[in-house]
């Protein structure tokens, strides 16, 4: 019977019990739906009383009801748990992100970035405010540069810790990985965490100062078994060649401009020697992962394979990866234990990138093969006198590739098990002890025929090198929970030891293919981190949030004196919303004020023992020759008795607020933060210390910035649904002071290697400018703005232009940095993308400045200039020329996808296709090939490519 | 250090000490380098030395753009050349590794670890002697400078300047010390200091001493190097071989700084040398390397005082004109100017180096050889330090009747000016430029020019405040004991 009626009713909020406006209401299966009004009213037609009605909103949890004979149907909707009361993992436990005091950013997997991911970093690029990951170049697996708010440090490391399901990682280099992370499967992550503020990653006290990243990874489901796989399929390829002159374009300027040398060597090839070194590059990556709970057995099991090639020619990663999660549970729930294991294999080709800026500069009049058999085939220029390949010249880009075996094996395994007690006759007491490992043993191998243009008088190479890795970790705390009705308080206690080991030893044999021994080097080196830390949380009225932490680190690498560091902090935040004056807003659904201090440490320095006077054997390579005999050498090495750790004292003010009916909500945060004591490299007085530059502790940096992010869902109906998501940085990086000795005249330190000449820097850290400002020479154009060769501006005024005119102008930093994502979904249709853009950053274009400039030689050889040499018209390289700084500023899609859900294959197979492009395009006005370059030098990066890829998934 | 419980080590330490001369640093050729803020291969002790002794002058140009290089062609360097500033640092350097060891090997220490053996004593006096080089060219280039010795011990203090007179009479003071402990002239180890290696630098000492203290000391410049002339230094029969890959077997050669292809490499000192003037047309396997660097050249004015450029009268004229202009138009042309082909890495016999890659020469670094004590003992006898101008006119025709192959070049008479030419031609290239312009007023102001002298093709007058280099910056910072010399 045709039985269709019409049911009212009203949406109230289970939270103030207010009129919810724009809840959609609709038929579960059907098409059917509607929105409460203005008063949380709606009126809905449906087929029958079987049906049954879904009432969802955002933040809120869904709520479905069976009609059956019902007219009037009224619901309550609660609060969405997994947003209000999610719960964040920071240091050494969770807490419920209302909760929290300090500065503390979670993405999850559902809003990871998408596509071919092969490195943990990148799932969460541009989607935290106050975080920039710039990945290091387009290679396989390659890894990133991480700066949250910006920089602690001079010369120790500007890297987060990173901590994975609670183990905190060596994230220094592993030999014959691109990337230590790259080691970690990111198929196999839930969350990433990233603490900002002191407040927040002060309780891992000594290596907290650039910020903490809290990895956790999946876990078991509930229930039977789920079974999912995804299958990725990409094709990868260059986005665009340096612009260099063709062939023809070449010959024609050798012939008008070069002597009669150089035009002897002109050939009649046509070779795009770019085109020749890269390709179109495919990728395969699949996962397969069973998650279920067997009696009190929840478990995870997953395993990988990725084989990814790189778009130069011969650059491959091939990894496999497996990991295991088991979380049981005894003695009645009391006892939760967590056991993590990881690990994976990967095999590797590295290509030899000194091909990137040898087809830049080959001549392409030369063919790419010399039609003989010498030199693996392979067209080299030759020395005219020995008719052996001439060591200055270029080699042939191809042959760079395709004539070296660059190999690497890399096993890497992390795990820990993870022992949760809660005390049966004290239930509010939790004990928990965490014992874990993280080793790696890599070795590789670098081989090249002999009798070919890179190895020639060598005679081959034939190098091969291994490394091992053992760290280990345990950690074991006490944690008091207990609310305290009576003052309308709860307190939350915690204490806590920590000991890491880091052990690693490297060797290396190089030698040529006949077996003559170059170099046979081994190294061990150890370092021990040990800690005391506590926590305690108090919170009043459950409005009044107070945290106060505390950590004591003893590092082995400092002096006895020295050796131990007190890092404290404290927090204090108001949760306003709460408050009556607000408390029925229909407004503002939350609003929360978080104040934060808190003193870091930095003691990732170079080497193990800076501290010691040590002796240092030399190489036999580097011995002296007495009588007939030599002698490896014993060299006393330059120490600093007193070297401790950088402290830096950050200050945090920052507001959460969330508005009730427009479905936004947000954040605002602004920072101060102080390093003082810098490790840095400064020249000691001559006659002093047995070295003239050492590692000590002065200077001080301030980094002070504003990070604003926003999440709004403009369009929730039942079909359609749009979220939105942008946020911006800006920070401020001063160098305060470098000296021991205060000293206004300091000029100060130069850095900023470039390539082209040797020595040469086009960067300097001064007291008063940002770290890294360039430092050159302001180039004087004619009326027609073509650059006038080695003319400038004589700044001082005193008639000579020397080293004293040189200008500190501008810094790689940005002004800003932005990211803006967002993610449609209609029906079973989904789409998003996400962007990111940097504003104000400047970038030294070197391709230019070293492959710009064409002048008649001698040599026997001849290489291609870039188009910008026409330009200028430079004979002679201007490498100190502010013609060659550039505005970086960028806008680029890293990402576009968009996806079909199947839905149910035969009621048994949950199906999903998506496709997505990388890298799909970039707005800037720099003239290079891409204006993202960590440190704003810009010489040969293996470019980033465009990745198209298809995905399949499928659950079970 | 537990390392001196070992009798062993204190050979070793030792073999730093002259290896400090020589490599970069632990690793060769690169690697674990002793000093840093420059790229390894320029940081070399003899790099360095040779750069500054002989690129302000008119014995060499280079043609790279690496950093400030070039002020030193054009004579415009200031405090803040990263040049300049390594060469003062590898002197620091030294200084404070000898001054380790010499505090490290006092009787008391020695007895204290139970250690004994005169031979420490003698590396001890080795010690000084090489400790006193390093003040020699700190005094020579920097003049006022901090001052450390062993009493001063590693940490993070703030040095004293010293003056230059002060220097030379502390350089003089040990040298003269040393003398009883170190080994009788051609006694020792090959590649080891003796007597006569500490006479030679006193000779040096004595004949500059009117430029370092004001006071002439010509008399005592002549008893050195009489002391060292009658120690029994014979001169090798061939010019040429005294800068080939065997001149290890020289009996001319006083005080070498030694390299091998397989167990001393560096990227600097003779592999420089050798190297860097290889370019345009010449032909590498003649240098038993396997490839030129192309960038070091000499002026006109060393040229052309020698008869003819061929060497055919006098063979120490070893230039290599194919291809190459005279005349220098552009300093960063390769082919202008002609090349020097005194260093290679072959042997007497035409045998290649023992490197296969022909990267890092055999060839010894000649730092003192008797031909030089010869002119040194005629120059004495000229500025009026006793002597017999008969025996200096002897020792000169020895040099010229190696040089001609016989006694036509043979002179009768001799003059100051004939000395400084004549030092041109026996010792260019080897490091003595710079320090033997400035004793004949010749380096900075307008007496004597040359192309790119300040920074013109013609050459020109520039200031005498050159004379000295300046204290790097970085250390006036570092220490602000020191006050900058005049002029800077």
């Amino acid at each position: 019977a045709f039985a269709q009626k019409t049911v009212t009713g009203k949406v109230t909020d289970g939270q103030d019990k207010s009129e919810m406006i724009g809840v959609t209401v609709s038929v579960k299966g059907t098409n059917i739906g509607t929105q409460t009004d203005i008063s949380g009213m709606y009126k809905l037609n449906v087929p029958n009383d079987e049906s049954v009605l879904v009432f969802s909103f955002v933040g809120k949890i869904a709520q479905e009801v069976v009609i059956g004979n019902k007219t009037t149907i009224n619901v309550t909707l609660a609060d969405d748990a997994s947003v209000l009361g999610e719960v964040v993992v920071i240091g050494y436990g969770s807490q419920k992100k209302r909760d929290l005091t300090g500065s503390v950013v979670s993405v999850s997997s559902e809003d990871f970035v998408k596509g071919q991911i092969t490195s943990p970093e990148q799932l969460v690029s541009g989607k935290i405010a106050g975080v920039q990951i710039t990945s290091n170049s387009g290679a396989p697996g390659s890894g990133s540069t991480i700066r949250i708010r910006g920089g602690s440090s001079l010369n120790a490391n500007n890297d987060p810790l990173i901590v994975l399901d609670g183990m905190p990682l060596d994230n220094s280099g592993i030999s014959g990985a691109s990337n230590p992370l790259a080691m970690i499967n990111p198929n196999d992550i839930e969350t990433f965490t990233v603490l900002k503020d002191a407040s927040a990653t002060a309780i891992y006290g000594s290596r907290a100062s650039n910020g903490v990243i809290l990895i956790t990874t999946k876990k078991g489901a509930k229930g039977k078994p789920q079974i999912n796989f995804s299958t990725q399929f990409s094709s990868a390829s260059p986005v665009k060649y340096v612009d260099v002159l063709s062939a023809s374009e070449f010959a024609a300027l050798v012939t008008e401009k070069g002597n009669t040398t150089m035009k002897s060597y002109l050939d009649t090839a046509d070779t795009d020697w770019q085109k020749q070194i890269y390709r179109n590059a495919l990728t395969t990556d699949n996962n397969l992962s069973i998650s279920g709970t067997k009696g009190n057995l929840p478990y995870r099991i997953s395993v990988g394979y990725l084989n990814q090639n790189g778009i130069l020619k011969t650059s491959n990663m091939d990894r496999t990866s497996a990991s295991i999660g088991l979380s049981p549970t005894f003695l009645d729930k009391h006892l939760k234990v967590d056991v993590n294991l990881k690990g994976s294999k990967s095999n590797n080709r590295f290509a030899n990138t000194g091909a990137i800026g040898a087809a830049v500069s080959f001549d392409p009049t030369q063919p790419i093969y010399s039609g003989s058999e010498t030199l693996g085939g392979y067209y080299e220029w030759l020395d005219p006198s020995t008719g052996k390949p001439n060591t200055l010249a270029t080699l042939n880009p191809l042959g760079q590739l395709m004539l070296r075996d660059d190999r690497s094996d890399v096993l890497r395994s992390i795990g820990n098990v993870v022992f949760d007690y809660k005390f049966h006759f004290l239930p509010e007491l939790r004990a928990n002890l965490n014992l874990g490992y993280d080793i790696s043993r890599s070795n590789g191998s670098v081989a090249i025929p002999a009798n070919v243009g890179m190895s020639f008088a060598r005679g081959g190479t034939n190098n091969v090198y291994d490394q091992n890795k053992t760290n280990k970790t345990l950690e074991f705390y006490l944690n008091y929970v207990k609310e305290l009705p009576g003052i309308r308080s709860k307190i939350d206690v915690m204490g806590g030891y920590s000991y890491q080991d880091f052990l690693k030893d490297n060797s290396n044999l190089e030698k040529n293919i006949a077996g003559d021994v170059f170099l046979d080097y081994f190294y061990k080196t150890q370092n021990t981190l040990v800690s005391f830390f506590g926590r305690a949380n108090y919170s009043l009225l459950d409005k009044y949030l107070l945290t106060v932490t505390l950590r004591k680190d003893g590092s082995s690498r400092f002096s006895p004196e020295n050796r131990w560091g007190l890092f404290p902090s404290a927090a204090f935040a108001w949760k306003i919303s709460d408050e009556g004056f607000l408390k029925n807003s229909n407004t503002i659904s939350d609003l929360k004020l978080r104040l934060g201090y808190g003193v870091t440490g930095q003691q990732d320095v170079l080497g193990d023992y800076p501290y010691l006077p040590k002796y240092t054997i030399s190489q036999s390579t580097a011995g002296y020759q007495f009588g007939s005999k030599f002698y490896n050498t014993l060299r006393p090495e330059g120490y600093d008795a007193n070297i401790k750790w950088e402290e830096t004292t950050t200050l945090n003010a920052g507001i959460d607020w969330a508005l009730k009916t427009a479905r936004i909500s947000g954040s605002v945060d602004y920072y101060y933060r102080k390093t003082k004591d810098l490790l840095s490299v400064i020249p000691v007085p001559a006659g002093s210390n047995l070295t003239n530059q050492i590692l000590t502790n002065v200077g001080n940096i301030e980094n002070k910035g504003i990070e604003f992010n926003i999440n709004t869902t403009p369009i929730h109906t039942k079909d359609f649904n749009w979220d939105l998501a942008f946020n911006i940085t800006r920070n401020i990086n001063t160098i305060t002071n470098l000296t021991k000795v205060p000293n206004p005249t300091f000029p100060g330190i130069l850095v900023g290697g470039i390539s082209g000449g040797v020595g040469n820097t086009v960067q300097i850290h001064t007291v008063g400018y940002p770290t890294n400002s360039f430092f050159l020479y302001q180039q004087v154009y004619d009326e027609n703005g073509k650059p006038l060769e080695g003319v400038y501006v004589d700044k001082n005024q005193d008639g000579v232009v020397n080293t004293s005119d040189l200008a500190r102008y501008k810094s790689p930093q940005p002004d800003f940095y932005f990211g803006i994502s967002s993610q449609f979904t209609y029906k079973k249709w989904f789409a998003g993308f996400v962007t990111r853009g940097s504003i104000g950053g400047y970038m030294y274009n070197n391709l230019n400045s070293t492959a710009g400039t064409f002048r008649t030689s001698s040599n026997a050889y001849l290489n291609n200039v870039v188009r910008n040499a026409t330009v200028t018209g430079f004979e002679n390289s201007q490498y100190f020329s502010d013609y060659y700084l550039e505005n970086a500023s960028f806008f680029r899609a890293d990402n576009i996808n968009l996806g079909y859900r199947i839905g149910r294959i035969k009621n048994k197979i949950d199906a999903t296709v998506s496709a997505n492009v990388q890298n799909a395009f970039v707005i800037t006005k720099y003239s290079g090939l891409d204006p993202e370059v960590q440190g704003g030098i810009d010489n040969n990066i293996y470019p980033r490519p465009r990745t198209f890829t298809l995905g399949l998934n499928l659950g079970f | 250090a537990t390392v001196y419980k070992d009798p062993a080590s204190y050979k070793q330490i030792l073999a730093k000490m002259y290896a400090g001369f020589a490599v970069s640093g632990q690793q060769g050729p690169a690697g674990q380098p002793d000093i840093s803020g420059i790229d390894e291969g320029f940081s070399t002790y003899l790099r360095q030395y040779w750069k500054a002794q002989e690129l302000t002058t008119d014995e060499s140009v280079i043609g790279w753009n690496d950093g400030n290089l070039r002020d030193y062609h054009d004579m415009d360097w200031t405090a803040s050349n990263e040049f300049v500033t390594a060469m003062y640092n590898r002197i620091f350097y030294q200084i404070t590794l000898t001054n380790e060891f010499i505090r490290e090997t006092t009787d008391a220490k020695l007895a204290e670890r139970g250690v004994s053996g005169s031979e420490i004593k003698t590396y001890r006096a080795e010690a000084r002697f090489l400790r006193a080089l390093s003040y020699y060219h700190a005094l020579d280039m920097f003049g006022n400078v901090p001052f450390v010795t062993e009493a001063d011990a590693v940490g993070s203090f703030l040095p004293k300047q010293t003056t230059r007179a002060e220097l030379f009479a502390y350089i003089e003071s040990e040298l003269k010390a040393i003398d009883a402990e170190l080994t009788a002239p051609m006694t020792n180890e090959y590649g080891r200091a003796d007597k006569a290696a500490a006479w030679t630098l006193l000779a040096k000492l004595y004949l500059n001493a009117e430029v370092y203290t004001g006071t002439k000391k010509y008399t005592e410049a002549l008893t050195y190097s009489k002391k060292v002339i009658d120690a029994g230094y014979t001169l090798e029969s061939k010019y040429a071989n005294l800068f080939l890959a065997d001149n290890n077997k020289s009996k001319e050669i006083i005080f070498p700084i030694t390299f091998d292809g397989l167990n001393t490499k560096t990227w600097g000192g003779m592999t420089f040398l050798v190297h860097a003037p290889v370019g345009g047309s010449m032909n590498p396997a003649e240098f038993g390397i396997g490839g030129g660097w192309g960038g070091v050249r000499t002026t006109k004015n060393i040229v052309q005082k020698f008869p003819d450029a061929t060497g055919a009268k006098d063979k120490r004229a070893m230039f290599y004109t194919q291809d190459q202009n005279l005349e220098i138009d552009d300093l960063f042309k390769f082919n202008d100017g002609y090349a020097i082909t005194k260093y290679k890495n072959v042997t007497s016999t035409g045998a290649k180096g023992s490197d296969i890659e022909g990267n890092f020469p055999d060839t010894d670094f000649p730092m003192f050889r008797v031909a030089d004590v010869y002119l040194m003992y005629a120059e004495a006898v000229l500025r009026g330090g006793g002597g017999s101008t008969a025996e200096a006119v002897g020792y000169i025709n020895k040099l010229r009747e190696r040089a001609y192959g016989n006694t036509s070049g043979n002179i009768t008479s001799i003059d100051l000016n004939f000395i400084l030419d004549e030092r041109a031609r026996e010792l260019y290239w080897e490091g003595h430029r710079r320090t033997d312009l400035i004793r004949f007023g010749k380096f900075t102001g307008a007496a004597y020019l040359w192309p790119w002298k300040g920074a013109v093709k013609e050459g020109k007058t520039v200031p005498e405040y050159l004379n000295l280099f300046p204290i790097p910056s970085a250390d006036i910072v570092a220490n602000p004991n020191l006050k900058q010399n005049t002029g800077y």
